[in-house]
C-alpha cells in the first residue's frame, strides 16, 4: 500500500506533533534538571548548562544507594519471576496429571486479587517474618506471577510434544529437557518477560513506600519522593535530576525492547 | 473349558498389574507437576490467597495497633463504611476518575496507534516515543506534572497567563484537582495502552485491506469498517485492563495531593492506605479493601465474558 506525498506529509506533521505532545513533559524535566535555579525561577529559556542540580540530589541523599537497591531488588524479581513461571508453565504444557486444570483455574483466580486489596494483611506477613526492611520483604512476594506463566505457557505450546517425547526415550528426564531445550528454545519470550519484570519492579511505589522504613533498601522511586518532599525553597531543578535519575534505566530498556515486549504483552493480552 | 480358566487368571493379574503401574505413573507425574508448581503455589498461597481470606476476616473485627484482632463486630464495619461520607466520597471519587481517565487514554493511545501503525519512514521511533511513558514511573510522573500543576511557575499556568487567562488553583482547588490527577494518570497510561493497542493492529490481516484498496474504499472508510470492528477485541481488553487499572490508582495522589483538597482526590486505594498505615484502623481499612476486591472482580468477570464471546465471534 503506497502512500501519496500528501498523505504522508499530513502523517508526519501528525506523528511529530503527538510525539512532542507525548515526550514534553519528559524533555522539559531533563532540560529543567541542567538549568540553574534562577532561570527556572524566572521561566525564561535556559540560559546556561550545569550539572549542579545532580550534585545537589545526589549531596542530599543517597540517591547511589537507592539506585543500587532498586537495581538489586528488580533483578531479583525478575529472576525469580522467570524461574517459577517458566517451571509453572512447564508443567502446564508438558506434564499431565490429575488436578491440573484446577491449579490452572487456580492461577487465573489470583488474578482476580488486586494486590492493593490484600496489602493489610501482605505487610503483617512481612513484618512477622521480620522481613522489614529487607530485601527479601521486597522481592518474594512479587516471584509467583500469573501473567509471566501464561506469557510463557503460549510460547512452550508451539514446542513440538514429540520432541519432549524423543528426549525422555533418550533417557533425558523432564528436568533436563527443561532446561537444555524448552529454555533455550523460548529465549525470546523469556527476555520479554525479564524486561517486562525488571520494568514493572522499578517502577513499584506503594509496596516500597511500606515495606522499607530507613536508608538501607529504600528505592530509589521512595528517594525522589523523599526528595520531592524535603525541597522546601521550590528547587525544581534538583528534584527534576532525581526523577530523571529514577526514569534513565527503564526509557533505555524500553527504548531496546520495546519490540518485543510489545509481541509479547499482545500474546499475553489477545490469546 | 478347563483351558480357558488359567487365560483368564493370567489376564487378571496383568490387568492388576497394569493398574498398578498405571497409578505409580499417576503418582509419579502428580508429584513431577507439583514439583514444577509447588514454588508459585506456596508463595501464591502466603501471598495471594491467605492475605485475601484474612483480609475478609479483618473486616469483621476491630484490630490494635499492631493489627491483631481484638472485638468481632460483625457488620459494624461495612455498616459504619456505607455511612461514612469520607468513604463515600473516595468510592464517588473512584468511579468519577475512571471516568475522566479511561475512555480519553483508550481514545488517544488508539489516534496514535492508528497513527504509527502506517508503513513510514522512521515510524519505529514514533513508535518507541509513543510507547515511553510505560517506562515512566508513577513517581516520576507525579514529579513531572507537580511541576506543570504549580500554581505560580507551573508551566500550564504559565500558558493560561499569556493567553490573557486567569490561573487555576489545579491542585487546591476541588474543581479541578480531579481532573489534574486525571490528566497525569492519562499520560502515564498511553504507553501501555498505545503498545496493546499497536499490537491489536498489527495482527489485523492485511489482505482485508487490500482487497478494500481494490474496491477503491478510502482512507476513514477502511478506519471504520475494518480495522475498529477487528480490534474489538483487543480495545474490550485494554478498557477493562484499564479500569482494573485505575482502581488501583495510589502513587499519583501520594505524591500530587495526598488526597486533598478536602478528599476530593481520595480514591479508595489512598483511603485503604490512610485507614490502615495512618489511622491503624485495620479492620475498617479491610472492610474497604474487601469493597475495592468486589469491584475489580466485577470488572475482571466482564473481561472474561467480553473475552468468552470475542472467542465466539472468530
Amino acid at each position: 500500500m503506497m502512500l501519496s506525498m500528501r498523505k504522508k506529509i499530513v502523517f508526519y506533521v501528525l506523528l511529530i506533533i503527538s510525539a512532542l505532545l507525548l515526550a514534553g513533559p519528559a524533555i522539559m524535566a531533563i532540560v529543567m534538571s541542567f538549568m540553574t535555579n534562577q532561570d527556572i525561577l524566572t521561566g525564561r529559556l535556559p540560559t546556561a548548562f550545569t550539572i549542579d542540580n545532580y550534585i545537589a540530589a545526589f549531596d542530599r541523599l543517597p540517591l547511589l544507594q537507592f539506585l543500587f537497591n532498586s537495581l538489586i531488588v528488580s533483578i531479583v524479581i525478575m529472576l525469580g519471576q522467570l524461574i517459577l513461571s517458566s517451571l509453572a508453565a512447564y508443567a502446564f504444557v508438558f506434564l499431565e496429571f490429575k488436578g491440573r486444570d484446577f491449579l490452572f483455574y487456580l492461577f487465573i483466580a489470583t488474578m482476580m486479587v488486586p494486590f492493593e486489596a490484600s496489602v493489610i494483611p501482605n505487610f503483617h506477613i512481612i513484618r512477622d517474618l521480620n522481613w522489614i526492611d529487607t530485601y527479601a520483604g521486597l522481592t518474594v512476594p512479587f516471584f509467583a506471577t500469573t501473567f509471566g506463566t501464561f506469557l510463557l505457557r503460549q510460547n512452550f505450546k508451539q514446542i513440538p510434544k514429540e520432541l519432549r517425547e524423543a528426549s525422555l526415550i533418550a533417557g533425558m528426564g523432564d528436568f533436563k529437557f527443561f532446561l537444555t531445550v524448552v529454555l533455550p528454545v523460548s529465549r525470546t519470550s523469556l527476555v520479554t518477560l525479564g524486561i517486562y519484570g525488571f520494568l514493572t519492579s522499578w517502577n513499584m511505589y506503594l509496596w516500597p513506600l511500606l515495606a522499607s522504613t530507613n536508608d538501607t533498601v529504600r528505592t530509589i522511586q521512595i528517594g525522589l519522593k523523599q526528595l520531592q518532599t524535603q525541597e522546601q525553597l521550590n528547587q525544581w531543578g534538583v528534584i527534576m535530576a532525581g526523577a530523571v535519575i529514577v526514569i534513565i534505566p527503564t526509557l533505555i530498556l524500553l527504548f531496546l525492547g520495546q519490540k518485543k515486549l510489545q509481541k509479547g504483552l499482545t500474546e499475553g493480552a489477545v490469546k | 473349558m478347563s483351558m480357558i480358566y488359567p487365560t483368564i487368571e493370567t489376564n487378571e493379574t496383568y490387568l492388576h498389574q497394569a493398574e498398578r503401574v498405571k497409578r505409580q505413573n499417576q503418582m509419579k507425574s502428580f508429584l513431577k507437576g507439583m514439583l514444577f508448581l509447588l514454588p508459585s503455589i506456596i508463595l501464591f498461597s502466603v501471598f495471594v490467597f491467605y492475605p485475601m481470606f484474612k483480609t475478609i476476616y479483618l473486616s469483621f473485627f476491630l484490630t490494635n495497633a499492631q493489627g491483631a484482632t481484638t472485638v468481632f463486630t460483625g457488620w459494624d464495619n461495612y455498616k459504619a463504611l456505607f455511612v461514612d461520607p469520607i468513604f463515600i466520597k473516595s468510592v464517588k471519587n473512584t468511579f468519577l476518575f475512571v471516568f475522566y481517565t479511561v475512555p480519553p487514554t483508550v481514545i488517544i493511545s488508539l489516534i496514535l496507534a492508528v497513527i504509527a501503525n502506517e508503513k513510514l519512514k522512521g515510524i519505529g521511533f514514533f513508535r518507541t516515543v509513543f510507547s515511553s511513558t510505560m517506562g515512566v514511573s508513577v513517581a516520576a510522573a507525579s514529579v513531572f506534572w507537580l511541576y506543570l500543576f504549580n500554581p505560580t511557575m507551573g508551566l500550564l499556568n504559565k500558558v493560561l497567563e499569556t493567553s490573557g487567562l486567569d490561573a487555576i488553583e489545579w491542585l487546591t482547588d476541588p474543581k479541578w484537582a480531579l481532573i489534574a490527577v486525571s490528566a497525569t494518570t492519562i499520560w502515564m497510561n498511553i504507553g501501555f495502552t498505545f503498545l496493546i493497542l499497536l499490537g491489536g493492529l498489527q495482527s489485523i490481516d492485511s489482505s482485508l485491506y487490500e482487497s478494500a484498496d481494490i474496491e477503491g474504499s478510502g482512507y476513514f472508510y477502511k478506519l471504520r469498517r475494518i480495522t475498529i470492528p477487528m480490534l474489538s477485541p483487543t480495545f474490550f481488553f485494554v478498557i477493562t485492563v484499564s479500569i482494573i487499572n485505575t482502581f488501583q490508582t495510589f502513587g499519583q495522589i501520594d505524591i500530587l495531593t495526598q488526597g486533598g483538597p478536602a478528599n476530593g482526590t481520595n480514591l479508595i486505594v489512598y483511603s485503604i492506605y490512610r485507614e490502615a498505615f495512618v489511622n491503624y484502623q485495620f479492620g475498617a481499612a479491610s472492610a474497604q479493601a474487601v469493597v475495592l476486591f468486589i469491584l475489580i472482580l466485577l470488572m475482571t468477570a466482564l473481561q472474561f465474558k467480553l473475552v468468552e464471546r470475542k472467542v465466539h465471534y472468530q
